[in-house]
């Protein structure tokens, strides 16, 4: 079931090596030919999705391979705190966990980074300055997305001046299932072009996309439109990340950059809760895309009890008895 | 008429008020006194005492937070359903442990006596263990008894019923839950008491029942430190020092074993229940 579209077919036999013309330059140049493009996407088999990734669940991994695991994912994860109560406080301490998971273990890795709204990206950088940890501000108005362009603007823009070095924005979903493809582009190219120096995630809420033909659709209309990352959910809508989906949107980022040479990372988030889970997940993006995006650079985890349990998992590996949620803070 | 073909059974663990295959998918033969084979049971691995741990937690918030009056309720329903189901126990453990079955039944008749017991003790704790302290001051002080956590119980080995009654039964009155080890050659009647905390209103994870090797699973138990408390009843002796041992680096409370299994029928007063509580003392102002 690969997908990967042949570059040589579509750059006229160009080399891998120089930088490739974009062969997709002309697809955005009206909304029906942007449409006929997307729905020319190959369609995606679902029972074979599910099948896939229930076979690579059942991957065994274990004693090294399994720290590996949890000390990559560890430093896959963007700690998260999207609530309405969240204050300046709660956003230092969970600063301070992302510096130090695990505090009573030097070897423990940091965390990719924090995310927060874009209100309190100015708290979080203060207390991340120097460490190397980014931070990631939702904007646009998250989750929903439902505001005009300007006012998800003017957010992009005070979330970068509060220092986000990444921002998480939501694309419309209404627009996207209504047809309004080139719409979204445009929007999503308007974001990109305020975030100026800020890494873009797509947030393309697979759970209200309904089928993964509209989360193949989605992904590629985001990478298209110049997004750094692909992001599956807000975490505010159920179902939130699943494998078949993050199945999906590897397959995507892996033939978009065959096809363009343009690497483009992906972020499950939501509903990740187990070391388990990530494992899984790393699984397949080492079996789907490849190991180029075993990185924090180009897979990260959007969560926020996930770090506790790979914390819990890491005791037990360094201890050799089970730990319990006596020992790791309380977020 | 034809002979009926034999239900053969295989056994599963209650789990987080499921009955789950062990995780490692082994069972294990269960024979009577004779050496006759009788049933295959879970042979639980450490990972479902870890798993066990985890829905023992999860359940402890709701169970030590319900009033002394509910949990006594829902113990006694317990013995409610036990008794209906008197006959099976009586045969399992006159199988199990060989004995008459006018012998099994008086077993079985004490294990429901000894488990209306203790569901008679659950609003009684606080008025015999706690106290209100004589205080030199214009102020109360009261010392109020609170479970435990989540207690690992290794059920003796050789009174299958009346002995594990007599060890799960306080545990749960004095509002802990519990991850149970039962006896690794007779299983039969914790595996029965499974299903009767299934269909009675315990609600799931308040009682985990293992079947397996308590020798296997109890250094996971005692090291785990989500646990808070250990009862060795069911550890043999050499084993019984180690697991002291291992528990001593998360300071858990335990239960140690008498060098011999005792004779269950003795009013245990309240040495079981004692063990598993914690006493809270509490100062407050009287008022104007």
């Amino acid at each position: 079931m690969t997908h990967v579209l042949d570059p040589g077919a579509l750059t006229g036999g160009g080399s891998l090596t120089g930088p490739l013309p974009d062969p997709f330059a002309d697809v955005t140049r009206s909304n029906d030919a942007f449409r006929a493009f997307l729905h020319g996407l190959p369609g995606v088999d679902q029972v074979g999705a599910q099948a896939r990734v229930t076979q690579l669940g059942t991957r065994s991994i274990k004693s090294t391979a399994k720290a590996w695991a949890i000390d990559t994912a560890i430093s896959m994860v963007d700690l998260t705190t999207l609530e309405g109560a969240d204050t300046p406080g709660k956003v230092r301490s969970l600063a301070a966990k992302a510096r130090r998971p695990d505090p009573t273990d030097p070897s423990c890795p940091a965390v990719a980074a924090v995310c927060v709204y874009g209100d309190l990206a100015g708290v979080a950088t203060e207390a991340l300055t120097g460490t190397g940890i980014n931070v990631a501000a939702v904007a646009t108005a998250f989750p929903s997305g439902r505001a005009s362009r300007e006012v998800k603007l003017a957010d992009v823009r005070d979330a970068v001046a509060n220092g986000a070095d990444e921002i998480d924005m939501v694309i419309d979903r209404g627009a996207f299932l209504t047809g309004r493809y080139l719409d979204v582009f445009e929007e999503i190219v308007a974001v990109k072009e305020a975030c100026g120096p800020a890494h873009l995630k797509v947030i393309l809420e697979t759970g209200e996309l309904v089928t993964l033909d509209a989360v193949r659709r989605a992904s590629w209309l985001a990478m298209l439109a110049g997004g750094d990352f692909i992001k599956t959910s807000t975490g505010k809508v159920s179902p939130a990340a699943t494998l078949p989906v993050c199945l999906v949107m590897l397959e995507a980022v892996r033939d978009f950059r065959a096809a363009t040479g343009r690497q483009v990372g992906v972020k499950p988030a939501g509903g990740i809760k187990t070391t388990k889970d990530a494992v899984k997940h790393l699984v397949l993006v080492n079996e789907t895309a490849g190991a180029d995006w075993l990185s924090p650079d180009w897979f990260r985890f959007g969560a926020s009890s996930l770090l506790n349990d790979l914390l819990l998992q890491r005791q037990k590996l360094r201890t050799g008895h089970y730990s319990g949620p006596d020992h790791v803070s309380v977020d | 008429m034809s002979d009926r073909l034999a239900v053969r059974k295989t056994y599963k663990l209650y789990l987080g008020g499921a009955f789950p295959r062990s995780e490692s998918g082994r069972t294990y033969e269960v024979h009577d006194a004779k050496g006759h084979f009788v049933a295959n049971a879970a042979w639980a691995s450490r990972k479902d005492a870890r798993d066990a741990v985890v829905a023992a937690r999860g359940a402890f918030a709701k169970w030590s937070a319900a009033t002394a009056y509910n949990r006594g309720q829902v113990l006694y329903r317990v013995a409610e359903v036990m008794e209906g189901r008197a006959a099976q126990f009586a045969e399992e453990v006159a199988a199990g442990e060989g004995l008459s079955t006018g012998r099994a039944r008086a077993a079985v008749d004490a294990a429901i006596d000894r488990w209306v017991w203790y569901a008679g003790w659950t609003d009684k704790l606080a008025a015999v263990l706690g106290s209100t302290n004589p205080v030199a001051g214009p102020y109360f002080g009261f010392s109020v008894p609170e479970p435990t956590g989540v207690v690992a119980v290794l059920a003796p080995q050789r009174s299958s019923l009346l002995g594990l009654v007599s060890v799960l039964a306080p545990v749960l009155a004095a509002g802990n839950t519990a991850v149970l080890v039962s006896s690794k050659e007779r299983p039969l009647p914790a595996i029965t008491l499974g299903e009767v905390l299934a269909t009675s209103d315990v609600p799931g994870g308040v009682a985990n029942l293992l079947t397996g090797d308590a020798a296997e699973i109890g250094p996971w138990l005692a090291e785990h430190a989500d646990v808070d408390a250990i009862d060795l009843a069911g550890a043999p002796a050499p084993l019984s020092m180690e697991l002291e041992r291992s528990a001593a680096g998360t300071v858990k409370r335990v239960l140690r074993a008498a060098p011999e299994e005792p004779d269950w029928t003795a009013d245990p007063g309240l040495s079981r229940l004692r063990p598993f509580l914690e006493t809270k003392s509490v100062w407050h102002p009287i008022g104007v």
